[in-house]
């Protein structure tokens, strides 16, 4: 009994995880069709800034939910103004340019901070299950992942602002016609979705180590999470969390944490190979 | 000259300076140079064979380097349990080649678009990365030979004649090896691009229902390209695990991945002289970089992508032969125009045509 309660506790941290780690990424790619190859570089300017944030002194909690994603909103407008922009429309080029984002991050923070490993140590202590312990921390990632779940949900249908996001994606020449310039909300979203990304690099700075080419273990996770998802942001993310984190967790407890991965990522090319428009090309189509 | 004498020309010129480089070098080079230059021409196969299958197929293949650690790993497994290197060299093309059919088969008749291609590619090469990085124990071997996991495998016998196990090739030997390979599969691309075949796979990369609706099965054509496009990053491999006798799994990482894309997008899309050209360039300069503190090389690689994304798209090549192009019509407009005197020696540029009438389409 213990024993499957900590094993559902550690499907749902899987699952949790995989929804942080992607959400960002669900904005860029889902809604704005940037592919985004600097994501995982997006993740560990946040990890970065909470160490910042940690040397000046402040405390862990604001670090992690106020200083990186901001921090990281900033670099977002900052490279969608100077390259981004250049190059909508043109997947393919987005698609290397911010690869040479990516690589051209990586240098500096290694130029600014080393390629050593610096580490955050997760805050809240453990709790024992029977003869079990789970870290407090692995709930608050979960609560987090199902706090931005409800959130995204509620700006995109409830709020003025999604509303403008969500039409200017389908119809910019419409957007434009009725007064709203599309340039600045595709600005926003970016920073929107970056900051997410910064978010979930502070999020998970206490768990992984924070070296410069921490991003490479996240962007392609990230990726197949959308795009298994398909065309639907919430529902999509959600679905495909659901699936890939459960085959990791549970492949993890079978064999090693390194075939765990490789689980995920072979379900996801089957999955692909089955639905090629992910899971709400064929499911829950029309949601959002 | 029109399109076609001059793609002819250019290749005609490639492949005579190719054939000088390859009984030259070795005249005027020592033995250390010579092996730094054998480096360069692995890497080029290497580059050629993504520019092949990007530039003329339109795969954009993330992953090249998944191939190109195959044919390293199953060079220096199957050597080491064979002891002759005729047949590894061999299962060094076909290993990678199969590997990539399957793939290529997933991605290819699942109808996966150009994007998620990308995506895919990128994540095998993560897996195949992280399975082989994981192998470190003793109890990984398959046969005599360790993986031995991040470490790599050192010692890896090097090529010999065939049939012949202790006539092991020399250095300079190595060096004719793989330079006739660089120019036999630049020959042969070329040849086939040339061919019906070729046509058919530049066409489904231009506009792919066409194809379709003139009958031809896009999807094969696609998978054909790509597998030998794995086959000739299996042979680079090889090659490179007999360059260095090792192999790690480095060379699986995205980091190689992403400078094979940066030769061809430095070199020009859409030509197979371009990405040995930016091949040549990147690896020097990086080796510079690696000489020297001051300077991170993602850094420069980065930036250098960046750049060409935005401003030389074409890369280049390309952007050089289109110089030489405009210089070359007006020098003969000038020409033509030289006695009659009533028009000044800078005669208007010719119309934007000119710059449509080249090998790639942007």
């Amino acid at each position: 009994m213990d024993l499957a309660f900590v094993v559902l506790i550690q499907v749902l941290y899987a699952v949790a995880s995989l929804v942080i780690v992607s959400a960002g990424l669900a904005v860029i790619f889902g809604m704005m069709k940037v592919i985004n190859l600097a994501h995982g570089e997006f993740m560990m300017l946040g990890a970065y800034a909470v160490i910042a944030a940690l040397n000046v002194g402040l405390n862990l909690w604001i670090a992690i939910f106020v200083v990186a994603p901001i921090a990281v909103g900033i670099v977002g407008v900052v490279l969608e103004r100077l390259v981004i922009r250049r190059l909508y429309g043109r997947m393919v080029d987005t698609m290397l340019a911010t690869w040479g984002l990516s690589l051209l991050l990586v240098g500096i923070v290694t130029s600014v901070a080393g390629n050593t490993t610096a580490g955050v140590s997760a805050p809240l202590g453990s709790f024992s299950v029977g003869a079990y312990s789970v870290s407090g921390y692995t709930l608050v990632i979960i609560a987090v992942a199902v706090a931005l779940a409800i959130a995204i949900r509620f700006v995109l249908t409830r709020t003025q602002l999604g509303l403008i996001a969500r039409g200017t994606m389908q119809k910019p020449d419409m957007a434009n016609a009725l007064g709203i310039s599309p340039s600045r909300v595709y600005s926003v979203t970016f920073a929107v979705g970056a900051a997410l990304s910064g978010l979930a690099g502070g999020l998970l700075a206490p768990l992984t180590g924070v070296v410069p080419t921490m991003g490479a273990a996240f962007v392609a996770k990230a990726f197949i999470t959308v795009i298994g998802g398909g065309p639907a942001i919430l529902a999509g993310l959600l679905g495909a969390s659901g699936l890939f984190g459960a085959i990791n967790q549970l492949a993890t407890f079978v064999t090693t944490p390194v075939l765990g991965e490789v689980a995920l990522l072979v379900a996801a090319i089957v999955m692909l190979r089955l639905l090629p428009q992910g899971i709400t090309g064929r499911f829950f189509k029309g949601s959002l | 000259m029109n399109r076609f004498a001059k793609s002819w020309a250019s290749a005609a010129l490639s492949l005579a300076v190719g054939i000088a480089l390859l009984f030259g070098l070795p005249g005027v080079m020592d033995d250390y140079t010579l092996i730094e230059v054998t480096i360069y021409a692995v890497m080029s196969i290497l580059g050629v064979s993504l520019a092949f299958i990007w530039g003329f197929g339109g795969i954009l293949c993330f992953g090249q380097a998944a191939f190109f650690g195959l044919g390293s790993y199953t060079y220096a497994i199957a050597v080491m349990n064979m002891g002759d290197s005729t047949v590894p060299f061999l299962l060094a093309i076909v290993v990678p080649a199969l590997f990539a059919a399957l793939l290529g088969y997933v991605i290819f008749y699942g109808r996966l678009s150009d994007v998620y291609m990308g995506v895919i590619t990128l994540t095998v090469t993560l897996i195949l990365f992280n399975l082989i990085n994981s192998t470190a124990g003793p109890e990984w071997r398959i046969g005599s030979a360790p993986l031995g996991g991040f470490n790599g495998i050192p010692a890896i016998p090097t090529l010999n004649w065939p049939g012949q196990q202790d006539e092991v090739l020399t250095p300079k030997d190595l060096f004719y090896v793989t330079f006739t390979c660089l120019l036999l599969v630049y020959l042969g691309l070329r040849v086939l691009i040339a061919s019906k075949i070729g046509r058919v796979i530049v066409a489904a990369k231009e506009n792919e229902q066409r194809v379709v609706l003139l009958g031809y099965d896009a999807r094969g054509y696609k998978l054909f390209s790509f597998t030998l496009g794995g086959a000739i990053a299996g042979l680079a491999g090889c090659l490179f695990a007999n360059w260095g006798a090792f192999t790690s799994p480095t060379i699986f990482g995205l980091a190689q991945s992403a400078q094979i894309i940066i030769w061809v997008i430095v070199g020009g899309l859409g030509t197979l002289v371009g990405p040995i050209v930016g091949c040549v360039a990147i690896q020097w300069l990086t080796s510079q970089i690696g000489t020297q503190q001051a300077f991170n090389s993602n850094l420069v690689l980065g930036g250098i992508l960046v750049v060409f994304v935005l401003l030389v798209p074409r890369g280049i090549v390309p952007t050089l032969g289109d110089l030489i192009d405009m210089a070359w019509r007006r020098w003969r407009k000038a020409a033509a125009h030289a006695p009659k005197v009533a028009i000044p020696a800078a005669a208007p540029m010719e119309p934007p045509r000119a710059l449509a009438a080249t090998e790639t389409a942007p």
